[in-house]
């Protein structure tokens, strides 16, 4: 039987991240799930909205929602951790702030009388069922060691992503564990990575990420898993900085939680945009 | 009816808003009025005066006063009345001060209110019966639940002052959370030195029944006539042949097979054991649940070395019943744990300081289990985890309190007096090792409080840091904690051997069902509730019952001995009669028209209603009706409302009489 | 009967995401867990006391505001449960609507760079942007080891994606 999610990929997926975009495609391939892509998806708005107009911030999500409703969706998968945050976040003031709501509608000339299932790519693994990617393993992951990274976005405020544990989450472990890889248990798994500033701030995301990672290599991992553009971009692209800033920076592959699923499940690495990373993934590909 | 009416302006409460002589000039107007007057202070004497006079000379029947609340001043103008002659249920109060004066601000409007409101009185008057009180006999024994030092305390008092006292604690022996303490603040006094006397003295006091490893199965009754059954838990050993010589402790096999709970589980002791060594009664007992008896039948080490032949495993839990005339609630307070709490608990625990994973982050009572002499270390200040001297530790204050978000809004009081002593004790025992105390405000309100505070930051070089902490991890062996240091603006990050949690005082967790059994309201956290929060302080509103200790709120010791002796003496004020009067207000069931159906059964908050059989001369039951008793009738009147065929009635608040009252509003 | 009026100030900042700075009672426990504290010219603890003590300026010129990474771990550790990411949301759109952006130009650039995409194409075009924060910081060798990298990866495509209805997506930006 086939499961049907409605998929919205968010910018980043089109660009940075695409290979998240590519493996999480190959991967539902294999587990019999279809995803029906919300038409002519437009950005959430991500940090730069809610950091400087209110409005902007619930108004762009809100115009996603209603789409995808419109196309009689009943639920959507937003594998970028940003966009998940800003749909989920939307929603509930929607539901909770009626002056918010008002003017929203009075933006958008639509009521907004819906509620949808937002699910961030663990939610929806999860959903798929993690005995479901246990059955289809082909190539068994035993060989790695996984720091699984949440970051900001998927646990925080946990009172409205109501996902999992604001400090210690443990949901992305069970999914990683059924491609038989290893979890390690580390301190940084919500620690920020610098998310936005990557650009503008450089120096503070290469200095919060190499924490992040050494924290990982520390408590013993060979991989650090994702599920978040941001956080990919920031652990693997500016390993790059590292390496120029610290002589003795010691590499680690970063995967997306999406790649690493597809990889188990026997699938090609170029395949699934492995060879799109900065750091190189080989030392997980055995 | 001859009706007087007496409006109050007490002071400018009332009168700032209320155009008290109009109030009163309109009442005279009112049928049956035959007399009005207003007064700055009622309640004065001559106030009084004024009221007993006009009873007098106008021969009056019954009378309204205008004044502050009847929670405030009805008692004193009922006595008044009755001084001048007049039953004193023939007095109604128009609340013209919470209802009126203090709520509103347009003075014609307000005195419009308090004309209608003094009307209304006047109409229920009309329909006033002259009551009598209900006298009830007092049963002059108390009981005390809970052997911690308030409970302690509250049954020396009474027992010295010739009055029986049963004291009912749950635990193998008395001594509560005080007996875990090493040194107590701010005299640095050893805490079983001043404790362990009175436990003694409990245990040897002819006017005292202790009944230990037991617990209050059901309380029937009221006030000065309780009826309690005890559940007198099977502690595996006949108390009456067991000598505690110990030596079935010392043979038990399985010695370390759970975590002890008066070490606060920093060691483990055997399945036959006794609590502690000053333990009272010295009494040991079986833990069925890791007895190898209790799995295979097998072992009975015990039972082999018992010279007295004490030792017992087919023993039952046994109920006794007692008969009590007041209740001293002493259940005491848990610590509060940071463990991750299960998903619909209103609790998380904190994940930032690691769900209790972290063997060297540990909370006050596992400090003070450390620093004690009789502890698992000797006294030894060493960490848990491998019992090293730890040379860098840090105190947090306020986990748990003060913290809406995760824990409870309260501040629980004795913890910055006790993170100042445990900083003082560490710094005492390593010399060359290192205090830190985060904290939010520093509350040492109390005798020689601050002084011992200051003692810990200028003799003993603690230091202070004013900010919460926001993350505790592990790295290579030190636990890593980031806080802000507010006043210097600065983040502070300090690798840290161990760490002590000041975690809050809650409220026992089964303390909610104690006292829907006791009647007694408690708030959204478990703690019991006074009836009036300055006034009486140790009172609850089931009458009879009353409070010692953090039961009502989290207390240190100083504290909670004064509320002890403070519920004796209540429990003794009691005990001072031989018969009780209570207020009259009380439901009364018309057995002609009861149906029987017992809506009010299910609906009363006190267990006041009864099943009465109603008899034919032949003596069949035709009939089984409700029947209220007097002495636990609150005269709520829930049972009045739900009535469906109208056989219940409140005595004073009958339905004639608010008839009157809401049809002279129209 | 007595109403208490809150300053106009604080009125502005609270419509915005709901955040009353009374509430907060200076814990630190933000800042002790602020990811980016060190980069920081006032703990984000202080940014709220200057609001609570009235010096607005102080607090809208901090180049905090700029630094919040928007990581809400103060919000999810808060023992007030004050929101303070939102608080920060609220202060930067203030700051903006008040031209007091004085230090942080280049995050502000950023996030208008950023903005700018969404608003032409509703979505965002990463080369499109980047090249309009480059122009306005002149912070034009950053980076510049990496593009090559991410068009080779095909990670930076040379034209954007646009959606359909971009009249909607005007008319968000116009009345936001």
């Amino acid at each position: 039987m086939t499961m049907n999610f409605g998929y919205y990929p968010g910018c980043s997926l089109e660009g940075t991240a695409k290979e998240f975009d590519k493996s999480l495609k190959a991967v539902i391939g294999k587990l019999g799930v279809n995803l029906q892509e919300v038409q002519d998806w437009a950005c959430c708005g991500s940090s730069s909205a809610h950091a400087t107009n209110h409005m902007l911030s619930v108004a762009l999500p809100t115009h996603n929602l209603l789409l995808a409703k419109q196309q009689g969706l009943e639920n959507v998968v937003a594998p970028c951790a940003a966009c998940f945050n800003r749909l989920v976040v939307a929603q509930h003031e929607m539901a909770t702030d009626e002056k918010v709501r008002a003017k929203v509608e009075d933006i958008l000339e639509r009521p907004y009388n819906n509620h949808l299932d937002v699910l961030n790519i663990i939610q929806f693994f999860d959903r798929v069922g993690t005995d479901v990617i246990k059955e289809k393993v082909t190539k068994t992951m035993e060989h790695l060691n996984a720091a699984c990274y949440y970051g900001c976005l998927l646990v925080r405020p946990n009172d409205i992503t109501k996902f999992d544990d604001a400090e210690n989450p443990e949901a992305m472990e069970r999914v990683v564990e059924a491609t038989g890889a290893k979890t390690v248990s580390w301190n940084f798994k919500t620690e920020c990575c610098g998310a936005s500033h990557s650009i503008a701030h450089t120096e503070i995301a290469v200095k919060l990420s190499k924490r992040i990672i050494d924290d990982a290599i520390k408590h013993g991992a060979n991989v650090i898993v994702v599920a978040c553009p941001m956080c990919h971009s920031n652990l693997d692209m500016r390993q790059v900085n590292m390496k120029k800033q610290f002589p003795n920076h010691q590499e680690i592959p970063v995967l997306y939680l999406t790649e690493l699923i597809g990889l188990a499940l026997g699938l090609d690495a170029k395949a699934l945009g492995v060879d799109l990373h900065f750091t190189n993934a080989a030392p997980v590909l055995k | 009816m001859k009706i007087g009416v007496f409006i109050c302006y007490c002071g400018e409460n009332i009168g700032r808003t209320v155009d008290c002589a109009a109030v009163a000039q309109a009442a005279a107007k009112f049928p049956g009025v035959i007399h009005s007057e207003d007064y700055k202070y009622m309640c004065s004497d001559p106030g009084q005066n004024l009221i007993k006079q006009a009873i007098r000379e106008k021969q009056l029947d019954a009378i309204v006063v205008g004044s502050c609340s009847p929670h405030m001043h009805e008692k004193t103008f009922r006595k008044a009345a009755a001084g001048a002659g007049i039953n004193p249920y023939m007095v109604e109060i128009a609340n013209l001060r919470e209802h009126c004066s203090w709520i509103h601000d347009d003075i014609p409007s307000a005195t419009k209110k308090a004309i209608e409101l003094t009307r209304i009185a006047v109409e229920k008057v009309k329909y006033n019966e002259p009551l009598i009180p209900i006298r009830v006999p007092v049963t002059k024994r108390a009981l005390v639940i809970g052997g911690g030092i308030s409970g302690i305390q509250a049954a020396l008092d009474i027992a010295n002052a010739g009055f029986e006292v049963v004291l009912v604690e749950k635990e193998p022996s008395i001594g509560g959370h005080m007996s875990q303490l090493s040194e107590t603040f701010p005299t640095l006094d050893c805490s079983q030195c001043i404790l362990t006397p009175r436990m003694v003295e409990v245990y040897q006091h002819p006017k005292i029944k202790l009944l230990t490893y037991s617990e209050v199965e059901n309380v029937e009754g009221f006030i000065g006539n309780f009826k309690v059954t005890i559940r007198k838990k099977a502690r595996g050993v006949k108390e009456d042949l067991c000598t505690g010589c110990g030596l079935c402790v010392q043979k038990c096999p399985i010695r370390k097979v759970a975590k002890n709970e008066f070490e606060e589980g920093l060691a483990n002791r055997p399945a036959m054991y006794v609590p502690f060594p000053q333990a009272v009664p010295n009494l040991p007992v079986i833990d069925r649940s890791v007895c190898t008896y209790y799995k295979s039948g097998k072992c009975q080490m015990c039972k082999k070395v018992c010279g007295r032949d004490a030792v017992d495993f087919e023993q039952q839990d046994s109920f006794v019943t007692e008969d009590i005339g007041s209740i001293i609630v002493a259940t005491g307070y848990k610590l509060y744990t940071i463990d991750k709490k299960p998903e619909n608990s209103p609790i998380q625990g904190y994940g930032e300081y690691g769900y209790g994973k972290y063997t060297d982050v540990i909370n006050g009572l596992q400090f003070e289990r450390i620093a004690s002499a009789s502890g698992p270390t000797s006294g030894e200040i060493l960490r848990p985890s491998d019992s090293k001297v730890p040379k860098k530790v840090v105190f947090i204050q306020c986990v748990g309190s003060r913290d809406e978000a995760k824990g409870f809004t309260y501040c629980s009081k004795i913890c910055c007096m006790y993170t100042a002593k445990h900083a003082m004790l560490y710094k005492h025992k390593v010399h060359d090792g290192e205090a830190y105390v985060f904290y939010m405000d520093i509350r040492a309100g109390g005798k020689m409080y601050e002084e011992f505070v200051r003692r810990a930051i200028e003799e003993d070089d603690v230091k202070y840091i004013r900010g919460r902490v926001s993350k505790i991890y592990e790295e290579d062996g030190k636990y890593i904690v980031k806080g802000e240091d507010t006043i210097a603006g600065m983040q502070v990050i300090i690798d840290a051997d161990m760490v002590v949690l000041a975690t809050a005082m809650v409220a026992q967790p089964e303390a909610p069902k104690l006292a829907q059994l006791l009647g007694v309201p408690y708030d959204k956290y478990g703690f019991l509730a006074e009836v009036h929060p300055k006034l009486r302080p140790v009172e609850t509103s089931s009458g009879g019952i009353f409070l010692a200790g953090a039961c009502h709120s989290p207390r240190d010791i100083p504290e909670s001995v004064a509320m002890a002796s403070a519920a004796a003496a209540k429990a003794l004020v009691l005990f001072g009669s031989d018969m009780l009067e209570r207020e009259p207000v009380i439901a009364k069931v018309n057995a002609g028209t009861c149906a029987g159906c017992f809506y009010c059964q299910k609906v009363c908050a006190y267990n006041a209603i009864e099943q009465k059989e109603i008899k034919n001369r032949a003596g069949e039951v035709i009939k089984v009706v409700a029947y209220v008793n007097e002495g636990l009738c609150q005269g709520c009147g829930t049972c009045n409302a739900t009535c469906p065929s109208k056989s219940v009635e409140l005595v004073g608040f009958k339905d004639e009489q608010i008839f009157n009252e809401i049809c002279a509003l129209y | 009967m007595h109403h208490t009026h809150k300053p106009p100030f604080i009125e502005e900042l609270t419509a915005i995401t709901g955040q009353d700075p009374s509430q907060c009672y200076q814990c630190g426990k933000c800042s002790a867990g602020c990811p980016v504290r060190e980069f920081t010219d006032e703990a984000p603890n202080r940014v709220v006391r200057y609001v609570q003590l009235g010096f607005y300026e102080k607090a809208l010129t901090s180049k905090t505001l700029w630094l919040c990474a928007g990581c809400q771990t103060c919000s999810s550790r808060c023992p007030k449960d004050f929101h303070l990411a939102h608080f920060m949301d609220a202060m930067r759109e203030l700051a903006l609507k008040k031209g007091m952006v004085e230090d942080e130009k280049n995050t502000v650039e950023f996030h208008k760079a950023f903005l700018k995409q969404i608003e032409s194409y509703g979505r965002t075009h990463e080369v499109g942007m980047v090249r309009d924060y480059k122009l306005h910081t002149m912070d034009l060798m950053k980076d510049v080891d990496l593009a090559p990298t991410m068009f080779l990866k095909g990670k930076l495509s040379i034209l954007p994606h646009k959606v359909k209805d971009t009249k909607t997506i005007k008319k968000i930006f116009k009345q936001k």
